[in-house]
């Protein structure tokens, strides 16, 4: 490979999965904040 | 009003279903493919840009619209566009987002049980050994290509089982079902494609050839060619890579963000997902079929036979190369991987159909997946009994890219200037885990409607190759005014642009037999006898005024101007009567669903009034 190709490779390649692992670590990390039953909706309907 | 209680178990598992539905076969096929035939590594360039400024934005807007219709209990677009605004006629532009779901899901479902025959196979090793042209006619005779009706038992019933899996999960619900599947399939399908690239990079000099090295691959795929920054076509093809490859459009990313409650985040969430789309799509997709291909077949091959198709007539004959246990291995990996990528989306597509007859009509959820299952099996019987007519393609390009667009171009402009972006910045940023720039805010305003706009027009009235200096010339020669030269090959029945210098003749696009491509005298083209302009293969071309269209080009496609109207031919139905007669029955399929939002709308006002 050439070293300008191997370059924005490594440099695009290297950002999307640096911006990816970012932002889902973020998302790990963030405090889950609500608790209100009255918009809960996390149970299915009944068949 | 509405009962319906569905919703996420956690939040990775929404994520992971948002990112599920995005990452489709179009991140390891169309991605790479677009990226070959636009410059190799310049593609990134215009790539990135149109994430950041039309893909985020549109991924907010999509998410916001979701969260703010379901905080009214709707989960599919039609009344979530109409909690937007009460214009009663916004909810019918709402039609797209289940009707596109219905038309994509009937062809990619079916793509999907390929993958899971070809996963099989992989496993069972039937492709050790085989040469490429067989394994391209197995492809045919598997989709029973040959005949003039297309009667694919095998694909036919693995087709059902892959439909009856959908069914399945998405009577088990979100939580239950879509958000298990994700879970498991998602980093499943991450591990594959990893597997996958470090096999594409580790191969380098096959000694095939000449030039079959996958790193000669890589460099193609990554050599900055930055002339081709210029080329307006390169950013179109960036532009709708991002539409195709992000989801959106579609209705199911409003669906999916229906079911969040209303103080929970969608800024970081979009951008999580997004960017996990990206991901596999930059890091995973460039770095699996192209090189590999290369590695075996050589870059010229490549770049002249790259395509979707590639994925299944080339792709079990480059994995034989490694050797039978990494065949084995790689094969069961690459259509695994499809196959993980289809099922996430394809289960997305299901939702907004699931969301709506929940919504409106209180269905349960097993009863909305079966009837979802039997209108999905009888869309795509067509796609398959006449695969070889062109239904098929037909059915891709009406749902799955002109409707991704219109819908999308409705709903930001919906959402930016009819909403208002005071209201629509408060939507996204509204509990958001991120600070979200300001900057965006013109951005979703100006700049990503315009981005669509320009999208839409320019494949509505495209000209024959579309480059910018193609559109001028079109333009000169539809006014009279022309110096370009185009011609209309009467046999093949589409255009051709023909330069003449000092006798010598260059000509581009179209496909006149013989000639394609090379630069001609004009002297060789014309019959001594008669003075005509004649093709390769015999056929007149004729100098004709007006617009000279593309073939692909949207009011080409619905009006048949450059070929005309011809359903018959020698007493034989055309493949054109075949396309035709789908688009009919496509339009049918709007209006059923206009209808059945029109009974709802009717039903709502009912109970309001009761």
């Amino acid at each position: 490979m050439s070293t300008s190709a191997l370059l924005l490779m490594v440099i695009v390649q290297g950002s999307v999965a640096a911006a990816t692992i970012y932002f889902f670590l973020k998302v790990l990390k963030s405090p889950v904040r609500h608790a209100d039953k009255e918009s809960s909706n996390h149970e299915d309907r009944a068949e | 009003m509405s009962k319906n209680t569905e919703g996420w178990g956690s939040r990775v598992g929404l994520i992971l279903a948002m990112a599920g539905n995005a990452v489709g076969l179009g991140n390891f096929l169309r991605f790479p493919v677009q990226a070959v035939q636009n410059g190799g590594g310049t593609f990134i360039i215009p790539y990135l840009v149109s994430f950041l400024l039309m893909g985020i934005p549109l991924l907010w807007v999509e998410w916001a619209m979701g969260r703010y219709g379901g905080r009214y209990g709707d989960h599919s677009t039609p009344f979530i566009l109409d909690n937007i605004t009460k214009k009663r006629l916004w909810k019918y532009f709402g039609v797209f987002g289940i009707f596109t779901n219905l038309g994509v899901m009937a062809y990619y479902t079916y793509i999907e049980s390929w993958t899971l025959t070809y996963t099989i196979k992989s496993l069972k090793g039937d492709f050790l050994g085989m040469p490429i042209d067989e394994v391209g006619a197995f492809f045919d005779r598997y989709v029973d290509l040959g005949s003039a009706i297309n009667v694919p038992v095998w694909a036919l019933i693995a087709f059902t089982v892959t439909l009856s899996l959908n069914v399945y999960v998405l009577s088990k619900g979100l939580s239950g079902g879509v958000e298990k599947v994700a879970k498991v399939a998602m980093p499943l399908l991450i591990l594959f494609g990893a597997f996958l690239a470090v096999m594409a990079i580790s191969l380098g000099d096959t000694g095939r050839c000449l030039d079959c090295d996958s790193h000669l691959g890589l460099n193609f795929l990554w050599e900055p060619q930055l002339d081709s920054l210029t080329n307006p076509k390169v950013w179109l093809a960036a532009a709708g890579q991002i539409f195709f490859t992000l989801s959106v459009g579609m209705g199911t990313i409003q669906c999916y963000s229906s079911y969040l409650k209303q103080k929970d985040d969608i800024a970081l969430n979009a951008m999580s997902a997004g960017w996990m789309n990206g991901f596999v799509e930059i890091v995973l997709g460039a770095s699996v079929v192209i090189p590999i291909a290369v590695g075996y077949l050589g870059l010229d091959w490549v770049k002249e036979n790259a395509g979707f198709m590639m994925a299944f007539k080339t792709m079990p004959f480059l994995f034989d190369q490694f050797g039978s246990v990494v065949a084995v291995l790689g094969g069961v990996a690459w259509f695994g991987l499809l196959f993980i990528a289809g099922i996430t989306s394809s289960l997305a597509m299901g939702t907004p159909w699931m969301g709506f007859v929940k919504d409106e009509f209180n269905w349960g959820r097993k009863k909305a997946a079966l009837l979802l299952g039997v209108i999905i099996f009888f869309l795509a019987l067509p796609t398959i009994f006449f695969f070889g007519k062109g239904v098929f393609d037909e059915y891709d390009y009406w749902t799955g890219t002109v409707s991704l667009v219109v819908f999308a171009l409705a709903e930001v402009i919906l959402f930016a200037w009819v909403f208002g972006m005071d209201k629509g910045w408060k939507e996204i940023t509204d509990g958001a885990d991120i600070q979200v720039p300001r900057f965006y805010r013109p951005v979703i305003k100006y700049v990503t409607p315009l981005f669509i706009l320009i999208i839409f027009s320019s494949s509505l009235f495209k000209p024959l190759n579309g480059e910018l200096d193609d559109w001028g010339d079109a333009f000169s020669h539809w006014t009279g005014s022309s110096t370009e030269q185009f011609y209309f090959d009467r046999g093949s029945g589409q255009w051709l642009k023909i330069r003449i210098d000092s006798d010598e003749l260059l000509q581009w696009g179209g496909a006149a037999a013989g000639w394609q491509g090379t630069g001609r005298r004009m002297s060789e083209l014309e019959d001594q006898g008669s003075g005509r302009l004649l093709d390769g293969s015999g056929s007149e071309i004729i100098q004709r005024s007006g617009w000279p269209w593309a073939n692909d080009a949207i009011i080409n496609q619905i009006f048949h101007i450059n070929s005309g109207v011809q359903w018959y031919a020698n007493g034989k139905p055309t493949n054109m009567l075949f396309i035709d007669l789908s688009r009919f029955l496509l339009i049918g399929v709007f209006v059923g669903i206009a209808f059945m939002v029109k009974v709802a709308s009717n039903r709502r006002k009912k109970m309001l009034h009761s």
